[in-house]
Parts: structure tokens; C-alpha cells; sequence
């Protein structure tokens, strides 16, 4: 099924200005109903990766919107046959942050709202401080599923965990339960509430947002599904992260682009998941920060739990 | 019960009962104009702060993403906590044949009924999306716990309904026929429609009596559950200070020691209002004051046990959690409700004297508001304690505080609550005559007798 999402829109207006630029103004032509010359007149849109792009005004018409449900029913289902997993470096972590400012554009999210947050730890007292970036862990065994009572949020054949803001009642039972603070709520009108009004909800990025309803980290499944990273693992200037397949065994890191075999990475480097003890069954793998490639800097914030 | 009356004494005794009884429903006078007016005023505001919760969204209360349970939940749980008294008094001690708590089952299941049914309002207040309440029913999936809540306390709110109406049927009877003429006719009317054709023979009683004993062995398994699903909330979470196997049953019994506490402030209400010091005596106001006792210490047990045990091992997210209730920032309510809410009032209530209407009202004023603070306590504190560091948010987003809005909102349930107990206890008698009739040894024809 052809994706055919405002975004989409956007990158074919892309593709299509390029060509432009090669074969000239007829391109332009095919590619738009309203056929006009180039007025000069740009405008700056933002595209679901974050960048800003320029687009001449006369290219613009309203994008074919999917329909609700089936967007819906593809969200709910997943990719056949995948399990996705990542693997987070703490060695590598240098507190750049620009994982969260990727994630916070793609998602749509006010600055103070965190899919994924990157905390100062330090395991005890005399032990070296380091920083940890933390998503939604998509366990296989998760609290907040078991307990919403609208099947608002659901795990996926692919092992994400979703939440469908079309349905979510605003309990918050989730966040109760979800022992890693991964959820977050939407407690005024979302951030560019107007901008994207009337724009067809994405389950698979939890776009737009919803006033009263749940948000949270979902490895960025409309991503995945064009066959990109997430874009926390893309944006990332360090290689702290590594993306892939359970099944495939493979693991890309977002920076270098190596892939590398996912048991052995985690053998190797003896890697563990937050909070095992409590039988959630993460799908997030942290490597211990030994030889660490950026020193710790500033102070530890005394405000652990 | 008592011998059997010459019909005379019958008939000069009923007459009695019936118009004290009836004394609320009658009386009209500067003071429950009122009452009215307070109650309805601070529902409306209430009401006007819920408005202005729906048209900016949640983030008008002081919840934020980690404390995002507050006010409101503790307020839930206090008030389910408080309609257990219903199944406690008017199906408990009634089963056990235990005939002083007749004259208070219909103060207990006024309670009740004014109790579960706020609870009820209240989650739905406490929802992002109040206008997907729908979704509750469309999509709603067994394995959530708030389904099952959803479930017993509708449940819990008809049977009550139908334990108040069933028993109601006979009186309202009694006063379609022998009511006196202050009632109004509009009140009148209402009795008969609600009356059902109701005509006293022996059948009809025994049909009711029946449909009691139905009604009060299937709120037993209901009673139960509507409070041990409502710690299963709490319960069923991985968090430190909810993760715990006994709040099932720490729940119900802090539910009596609540119920018990507003069954004697509203029969001491209606005692001094209604002049009703005959019907509710000082024996009922002993009694009380021994089964409030009885169930404080049973709560006391549990409340040892929820401490002490974790507190002993002092594991590091139980340890930080009950260092913040014991020495923290919740030690002054902890401490005060422990304290002034459960040690002391068990003391003092050991004492005859403290078991008097008017010391033992003040007793369970404090008790009550003990109560309320203690839900306010088992909700907070934990969520302002998650497993992992609360970084890179504003300041505000560490501690809670309830915002105006949200103690608007709070005020409104309690005006709420009352107000149905007021409107209750205006239209019906608040004893049901003819069970107290016929524990003074009147026969049940002379109930039917029309006026003369």
C-alpha cells in the first residue's frame, strides 16, 4: 500500500523540483494540477525528518489524505516477521542530546516532553557517573499494555509498543504503570495544535498529537516501514546507538552505518537491560560505559528516585 | 423486639413514629434553604472549574508526567472507601441478625449510594478525554483493571439503589396513606407513583423481606470486590509503596474505618436536625463507637503490617519511599493520620464517655478527614518516587501540589455527595418506619390502615 501521507506529498514535491532543475519546467507541469510558473513566491515547510525545505508556492495542493482506519489497521498490525531491537552504547554518550531534539521534531513534541531523555547515572556512590539515554524500552512483557482498558496502547507483531491517540481515554493508568517513565502525557493543546489541524492522525509516529491523550517513544515506526532508521539512531553524532532485526541478527549503528552481528555485540560487551529484575523483557540492550570515549562532565544532580 | 401493643398504643405509637420520621421531609425553614443554596453553589463552581479543565486540558491540575495520578484518584479511592459502609452495616450485621443497626441501615446506605455514585463521577473528571467515556464500553478489554472497577462499582451503585429502594416500598406506602398534610403534594404524588400499588398483605412482605436477603447476600461478593479491585489499581503497578499483596484487604478495612466515621457523623446530623434523639440513641452511638473501635484496630493491624514489614528490610526504592512518608515531606500527614486518626481515637473510644453522641461525632470528624488524607498519601508519594532520576524537566514536574481548579473540583464531589444525601434524606425518612415499627412490637395491620 502506497503511503500516502502529507509527508509523502512533500518529498514527491522534492523529488519533483529536482527534476526540475534537470529537464526544465515541464516536469513541473506533469507533477501539479494547478499549472502555473513559478511564482517566486517560497514557503518553508518542515519534513518528518526535521529538515526544512523551500517549496515555491505555486506547487502547492492539499495532499490526499489515507484513510483513518486504514492507516489504523496497517499501525496495528506491524512489519511481518521483524524484531526490532536496539542497542544503546553508553560508552559513546557524550550528553549531545541531539537524539532528543531529532526525536522532539519528528514527534512533534513541546521541549519539555521526552520519548527519549538522556539521564545523568551513577549506579553508587563511588562509582563514575555516566549518561544514559533512555526510550520507551518496548518490552515484551509490558505493564502499560496489560493495563489500558481501551487497548489505546498495544504491542506489535514486530515487538513495538504502540498507542493509538485516536482511541486513548486519558486515564494515565499507563504511566502508572510503566516502571521506566517512558510515557508522557499531553496536558494542554500540543505544540503546533493549529498547524496540523485537520491533518490525518499516523498511528505509526503518534502525529499528530493529541490534547488529554498519551504520547511516547515508538523506535519511529513510520520510519522503519520506508526502510529507514528511527530518528534518534540516525540523529545521533556519536554512534552511541545501534537499530536492526532480531530475527535477521544484525544490528546498523546510525552513525557509521556498520552493521554488525546483534548476539555478538551484546555477548561481547555483556550487554544488560534497566531494571531486568522486575521481568518486563526489554528490547532495549545498553553496553556498560567502560573505556568511555567522552569524559563526564558536570555534576551529578542529586535527584535519583 | 418488643410485646406485642393493644391496638390503641399501636395505633398512638405509630402515629408517633410517623410523624417524627417524617419531620425531614416536612420541615422547611430558613436553614435548609440554606444549606441548598451552599451545596448547589459550591457544585456549580465546581462544575464551572471542570469546564475550564475540559477547555485547556489536564495541565490546569497540578499533574504532571510523573506525578500523574493526584488529587482526584485519592479522592476516587476515599470515596469508594466510604460506600462500603452499606455493605458493611445493612447487609453485614443485618445477615449476622444483629437488630440495633436496623434503625442506621438507611443512614449507611445513603452513604453508600451518595459515595459510589460520586466515585463514579469522579474517574470520568479525572479523564484526558472525558468525551471518549464511550470507549470504556466499545473497546473496553478484560484485562485492565479499570474495567473491572467500572464493572462492580456500577454493579455495587444498583444493588445499593435497589437495598435502598426495596425496604423503602412499605414506607412510602405508609405515607401515601397516612401522611400528613405538610407534606407536599407533589411529594405525595411521588409516593404513590413509587409506592408500586403496594398494599401491606403478608405476601407482598414476604416478597420483600426475600428480595432483601437477595440483595444483601450478593453485595457481600460485590462489597468485597469493589474495594479490592480498587487497590488492584495501585497493586497491579511494579511501583515502590504500591507493590504489595495486602492491599486488598488493607483497602476494605480502611474502607469500614471511613464508612463507620460517616455513618456516625450523619446520624448525629440527623439526631440534632431532625430532633430523632429517640431513634438514634445513645445505645446506637455506643454501639458505633464499639464496632469503630473494632474495625480501627483491625486497620491498625494492616497498617502495621504495610510498614513495618518493608520498613524493616529497607530495600533501596521501598527504603526512600517510606523515609519520605516516616521523616520526608509526608511525615506531618502521615504522622497526623496515624496518630490523631487512628491511635488516639481507638484510645479514647475505649472510654464509655467517648463513645456519647457528641464526642464520639467529633472522634469520627477527625477520623474521616484522616482517611482522606491517608488515600491522598498512598496515591502521591510513590509516584513522586519513579525507579529512574526525573531529569531535564521544569521544577514543577518533581513535586505535586493540587492546583485551584483541581481543590474546586474536590469540593465539588463533597457538596455533590452531600447533596444527594440531602435530597434523600427530604424526600424519604431517613428510618425505615416500618421495620421500626415492628421492632416496638407494632403489627403490621395497623400499618396499612388508612388515615382517619
Amino acid at each position: 500500500m502506497e503511503n500516502k501521507s502529507r509527508r509523502n506529498f512533500v518529498k514527491k514535491l522534492g523529488v519533483s523540483i529536482g527534476a526540475a532543475g534537470l529537464v526544465g519546467g515541464s516536469s513541473i507541469l506533469s507533477s501539479c494540477n494547478q499549472v502555473e510558473t513559478a511564482s517566486g513566491d517560497t514557503i518553508t515547510l518542515l519534513t518528518s525528518s526535521g529538515n526544512l525545505v523551500e517549496v515555491d508556492k505555486s506547487q502547492l495542493k492539499p495532499a490526499e489524505m489515507p484513510s483513518l482506519s486504514e492507516n489504523q489497521k496497517r499501525g496495528r498490525a506491524g512489519l511481518p516477521n521483524r524484531k526490532w531491537v536496539m542497542v544503546i552504547d553508553l560508552s559513546k554518550c557524550r550528553n549531545a542530546r541531539e537524539c532528543m531534539k531529532g526525536c522532539q521534531n519528528h514527534h512533534q513534541l513541546r521541549p519539555e516532553q521526552h520519548h527519549i531523555n538522556v539521564l545523568q547515572m551513577q549506579d553508587a556512590e563511588h562509582t563514575a557517573p555516566y549518561y544514559m539515554p533512555k526510550p520507551c524500552q518496548h518490552c515484551d512483557n509490558p505493564p502499560c499494555t496489560k493495563v489500558c482498558p481501551v487497548n489505546a496502547t498495544f504491542k506489535r507483531e514486530d515487538g513495538i509498543v504502540l498507542i493509538d491517540n485516536e482511541r486513548c481515554i486519558g486515564c494515565r493508568f499507563c504511566i502508572a504503570a510503566c516502571p521506566y517513565s517512558a510515557r508522557v502525557f499531553n496536558w494542554f493543546e500540543p505544540r503546533d495544535a493549529e498547524k496540523y489541524e485537520g491533518v490525518t492522525y499516523n498511528i505509526e509516529a503518534n502525529v499528530p498529537q493529541k490534547k488529554g491523550t498519551i504520547t511516547k517513544c515508538l523506535f519511529s515506526a513510520d520510519r522503519l516501514r520506508d526502510g529507514k532508521l528511527p530518528t534518534c539512531v540516525s540523529s545521533c553524532p556519536n554512534g552511541v546507538y545501534w537499530f536492526g532485526d532480531q530475527n535477521e541478527d544484525a544490528v546498523t549503528n546510525g552513525t557509521t552505518h556498520e552493521t554488525t552481528v546483534f548476539s555478538k555485540l551484546i555477548k561481547d560487551n555483556a550487554a544488560y537491560t534497566i531494571m531486568e529484575e522486575l521481568g518486563t523483557k526489554p528490547r532495549v540492550y545498553y553496553l556498560p560505559p567502560k573505556d568511555r570515549a567522552f569524559p563526564f562532565q558536570g555534576e551529578i544532580e542529586d535527584n535519583h528516585s | 423486639m418488643e410485646k406485642t401493643k393493644s391496638p390503641e398504643e399501636s395505633r398512638k405509637l405509630l402515629d408517633k413514629i410517623t410523624f417524627d420520621l417524617t419531620r425531614s421531609i416536612v420541615k422547611r425553614d430558613e436553614l435548609t434553604h440554606f444549606w441548598y443554596f451552599l451545596l448547589i453553589m459550591f457544585a456549580a463552581v465546581g462544575l464551572w472549574g471542570w469546564g475550564i479543565q475540559i477547555r485547556d486540558g489536564l495541565g490546569v491540575t497540578g499533574m504532571r508526567d510523573y506525578v500523574s495520578w493526584g488529587m482526584y484518584i485519592a479522592n476516587f479511592v476515599f470515596f469508594v472507601a466510604v460506600s462500603l459502609i452499606g455493605f458493611l452495616i445493612s447487609s453485614t450485621l443485618h445477615l449476622l441478625k444483629i437488630s440495633w443497626s436496623k434503625p442506621i441501615s438507611r443512614v449507611a446506605e445513603q452513604i453508600a449510594i451518595a459515595a459510589v455514585a460520586l466515585s463514579g463521577l469522579i474517574i470520568v473528571m479525572d479523564m484526558g478525554r472525558p468525551d471518549r467515556f464511550l470507549n470504556v464500553f466499545l473497546h473496553g478489554r478484560f484485562a485492565s483493571p479499570i474495567i473491572w472497577d467500572v464493572t462492580v462499582v456500577t454493579t455495587y451503585l444498583t444493588i445499593s439503589v435497589l437495598l435502598y429502594y426495596i425496604p423503602l416500598i412499605p414506607d412510602l406506602a405508609l405515607l401515601r396513606d397516612r401522611g400528613s398534610d405538610d407534606i407536599p403534594k407533589w411529594k405525595m404524588q411521588v409516593y404513590k407513583i413509587m409506592a408500586l400499588g403496594w398494599k401491606g398483605n403478608a405476601e407482598q412482605y414476604k416478597l420483600v423481606y426475600h428480595a432483601m436477603r437477595v440483595l444483601m447476600i450478593l453485595i457481600l461478593p460485590v462489597g468485597l470486590s469493589i474495594h479490592t479491585v480498587t487497590s488492584w489499581l495501585f497493586a497491579a503497578t511494579l511501583r515502590s509503596g504500591w507493590d504489595t499483596t495486602i492491599f486488598g484487604p488493607y483497602f476494605v478495612a480502611g474502607a469500614f474505618v471511613a464508612g463507620s466515621a460517616a455513618v456516625v457523623i450523619l446520624m448525629y446530623a440527623y439526631r440534632v436536625r431532625y430532633r430523632l434523639s429517640d431513634y438514634f440513641e445513645e445505645l446506637h452511638f455506643d454501639y458505633m463507637g464499639k464496632l469503630l473501635v473494632f474495625v480501627c484496630l483491625v486497620y491498625l493491624y494492616f497498617n502495621i503490617n504495610e510498614f513495618w514489614v518493608p520498613a524493616y528490610k529497607m530495600k533501596t526504592a521501598e527504603g526512600i519511599h517510606l523515609r519520605n512518608l516516616f521523616i520526608g515531606s509526608y511525615a506531618p500527614m502521615f504522622w497526623s493520620a496515624q496518630i490523631l486518626g487512628l491511635l488516639l481515637p481507638i484510645f479514647l473510644m475505649l472510654f464509655r464517655y467517648f463513645r456519647k453522641p457528641v464526642p464520639l461525632t467529633i472522634i469520627s470528624v477527625f477520623v474521616l478527614i484522616a482517611s482522606w488524607i491517608k488515600r491522598y498519601i498512598i496515591v502521591i508519594p510513590t509516584l513522586e518516587h519513579p525507579f529512574l532520576p526525573i531529569q531535564n524537566v521544569p521544577e514543577h514536574f518533581k513535586h505535586y501540589s493540587p492546583t485551584s481548579t483541581e481543590i474546586m473540583i474536590t469540593i465539588f464531589s463533597f457538596m455533590a455527595a452531600l447533596l444527594i444525601i440531602t435530597v434523600l434524606a427530604k424526600m424519604f425518612p431517613v428510618i425505615t418506619i416500618w421495620e421500626y415499627a415492628e421492632e416496638k412490637g407494632i403489627d403490621k395491620k395497623f400499618l396499612a390502615e388508612p388515615k382517619k
